[in-house]
């Protein structure tokens, strides 16, 4: 317990040292890179995609996935753009919980087919991802209002989305909170760790009397709330909204996830390793043009960098495997 | 979507094979229709001959069909156009389909014909699988204007362009060149390294900073943001820190142009970094009333349809025939010279600042 203790903080720690390569790198070209609106602006960048990757990681862990992520976000989006155009002056935490109220719905959608209907998540959330994207641009197409723009939007959700305390930037500060409260769920309570067990061995987690069922079904339910907000949230920081937001982030979001050493088959990894990956992943990203790095190539160095983590992964389970067999033998003898 | 639009007109501009004799063939095939009587007789034989003081035919009926019926920017386009056929006592109307796919405005032509209207203005979707129908369309007699997008060259009697890559690109320049005093450092955030019609721009945005005016002002760096929210804020991030004295960019792009006012708007380089380009109205009101943005480019698109409009009632009343050289008498926006291929150009884009920005509502 104690050695895959330290293995996880070491995969961290792993992030956080790519992290710091890449901000050195970076600000030795360019020193304001790391100035406080430099800074602030990496945590900004991020702060959607490691919410998102937050609600990825439950499911994950319990050897699930979703990849409507992207059209939940699109519809919840939307949602909060024709809430405005309803009535300008709806107060912003009321766009909020409506958008958290939504994503948690399409995700109770989700959650039921996949721990009810025992649909693999992997084929239902494929499905979805075209049904919620369908439905979101049924809805732009049968109100005539293909575009919301920042002046339909009340000045208080944008000034939301652009805001910060002390420096750091409100979105950055609810990916925190999340963070925080998912980090300790999962660590130190019950029904966290059962979500473990259910990914490393689904039948023996059911033998030993874990509602597999409930338990993933749940983890949809909030992974889908989180969602929900983030597209919200991704409304009151870019300030124009259409059918198609979110288009494609399911798979940033994995990316971030295995970056952030999810393992891909479920029972192990952390919320904190999945918000470090998006971390990771969009400071590449913010790097890549200061670098100089043409735009051809940002893409490719995205994919180089999962390609990379994924393998790491696997060297360090093989040798993981060796070391416990060796002592395994050792203490047998 | 203003992007791809024009990329396919390029596109459809590239397919020169069939030039102006083909649309002139296509066109004198119109002698079968019943309903509508020949009051441009004055070509007898193979030859239509525009005759520039021909009346305009009472009660002309004008469809126009967009790239798809639920694009706020086409039934605005439309509008334009409608309100041209009125004028001129007409009655215009508007149909087409759901989704903008290649093959979706085929069967609306083959409708449109079988209706025996007398002209049809089209934003084609694909320049080629309109084709066959439209010719068809014009063997019947009936005048086809493409506007906005074009079809083939030879499957419609004329263009309406919104406005040429030249002016587009150069303007651009002006705007920005007066907003930072035309002195200093820009930069272009476009969409995609190879979109046809951002490239053609930037080229001629190049072009117009080799004139002796603007020898004060420096191109650094273009930037692509991928017409994508995130990366379009991410590489304006990277353009205002990597180029400390940056004066202004240039976004040519609607998705491009947003996302750097709504960076800029929320970051210290509010009001010390120019930001200019092409977009919509609707989408910057908010950046032009807080003061990210000064002034910005499009053109007007009910303009492009007012004039697809009378260049449809022209051609179905015979006053002209698409040919390189003729005019078009085009109402409130006074006369359009005929250019190479039937190709009618709009004019330079409109420009909205503060002023007037509240008059449009697209």
């Amino acid at each position: 317990m104690n050695r895959v203790h330290s293995l996880l903080s070491g995969r961290e720690m792993s992030i956080v040292g790519a992290l710091v390569a890449v901000v050195a790198v970076t600000a030795f070209v360019n020193p304001s890179f790391v100035s406080p609106q430099g800074l602030h602006d990496m945590f900004l960048n991020a702060s959607i995609i490691a919410l998102l990757a937050i609600g990825q990681t439950l499911l994950v862990i319990t050897r699930n996935i979703d990849l409507s992520v992207g059209s939940v976000m699109g519809l919840t989006a939307y949602l909060s753009g024709q809430m405005f155009i309803a009535d300008s002056g709806t107060p912003v935490i009321v766009v909020m919980l409506a958008g958290m109220a939504l994503g948690a719905a399409c995700g109770a959608f989700n959650g039921a087919l996949v721990a009810i209907a025992k649909v693999p998540a992997l084929v239902v959330t494929l499905g979805t991802l075209y049904v919620f994207r369908g439905i979101d641009y049924g809805w732009a197409s049968a109100t005539g209002v293909h575009q919301i723009n920042a002046d339909q939007m009340s000045p208080e959700f944008l000034s939301f989305g652009s805001g910060s305390v002390l420096g750091i930037p409100h979105l950055t500060l609810i990916a925190l909170v999340a963070l925080g409260i998912a980090g300790y769920a999962l660590h130190n309570w019950r029904s966290g760790r059962e979500l473990y067990a259910i990914g490393s061995n689904p039948q023996a987690a059911r033998l030993a009397g874990i509602p597999a069922g409930r338990r993933v079904f749940t983890s949809f339910v909030i992974s889908g709330a989180l969602v929900g907000l983030a597209g919200v949230l991704h409304a009151s920081y870019f300030g124009t909204i259409n059918a198609s937001v979110g288009t494609g982030k399911e798979l940033a979001v994995v990316a971030a996830v295995v970056v952030g050493g999810v393992a891909i088959f479920g029972g192990s990894g952390t919320v904190l390793g999945a918000a470090l990956g998006a971390l990771l992943l969009t400071t590449i990203t913010g790097a890549l043009p200061i670098l100089g790095v043409p735009a051809f190539w940002q893409r490719a160095v995205d994919g180089a960098a999962l390609l990379l983590a994924i393998s790491l992964d696997r060297a360090v389970m093989l040798r993981v495997a060796e070391r416990l067999r060796k002592e395994r033998s050792l203490r047998r003898v | 979507m203003i992007r791809s639009r024009t990329r396919r007109a390029r596109a459809a501009l590239a397919v020169t094979g069939a030039g102006l004799a083909f649309a002139l063939v296509a066109a004198c095939g119109g002698t079968t229709k019943d309903s509508a009587p020949q009051a441009d007789a004055g070509g007898s034989g193979t030859e239509k001959v525009a005759d520039p003081n021909a009346p305009i035919k009472e009660g002309l009926k004008i469809a126009f069909l967009p790239k798809e019926i639920d694009n706020p920017y086409e039934n605005l386009v439309d509008q334009g156009g409608i309100a041209a056929v009125e004028e001129l006592g007409g009655t215009g109307k508007e149909v087409g389909p759901s989704d903008a796919s290649a093959s979706s405005q085929v069967s609306y032509i083959n409708t449109l014909v079988q209706q025996n209207q007398d002209a049809i203005v089209i934003a084609a979707n694909d320049p080629n699988a309109v084709a066959p129908a439209l010719k068809e369309a014009m063997a019947k007699g009936i005048a086809v204007v493409s506007y906005d997008s074009d079809a083939a060259t030879d499957a419609r009697q004329v263009f309406v362009n919104q406005a040429n890559s030249e002016d587009i690109g150069r303007t651009q320049i002006k705007m920005i060149a007066e907003q930072i005093g035309g002195k200093g450092k820009i930069a272009i955030l476009s969409a995609t390294p190879n979109a046809t019609n951002q490239n053609t721009w930037i080229e001629y945005m190049k072009d117009e900073l080799k004139k002796p005016e603007y020898s004060g002002i420096e191109l650094v760096k273009v930037a692509y943001g991928n017409d994508d929210d995130q990366q379009s804020f991410q590489e304006t991030q990277a353009l205002l820190k990597s180029i400390p004295d940056l004066k202004g960019i240039v976004s040519p792009t609607t998705v491009g142009i947003s996302a750097a006012a709504r960076y800029i708007s929320s970051s210290p380089y509010k009001g010390k970094v120019a930001l200019t380009g092409l977009g919509t109205p609707n989408q910057m009101r908010q950046f032009i009333k807080d003061g990210t943005v000064t002034e910005f480019a499009l053109w007007d698109p009910e303009q492009l349809g007012y004039l697809a409009g009378y260049a449809a009632a022209a051609l179905a009343s015979g006053q002209i025939t698409g040919k390189e050289g003729e005019v078009l008498k085009a109402g409130e926006l006074g006369e359009r010279t005929i250019g190479k291929n039937g190709e009618i150009i709009l004019g330079p884009p409109t420009t909205f600042n503060a002023d007037n920005i509240d008059d449009y509502d697209f």
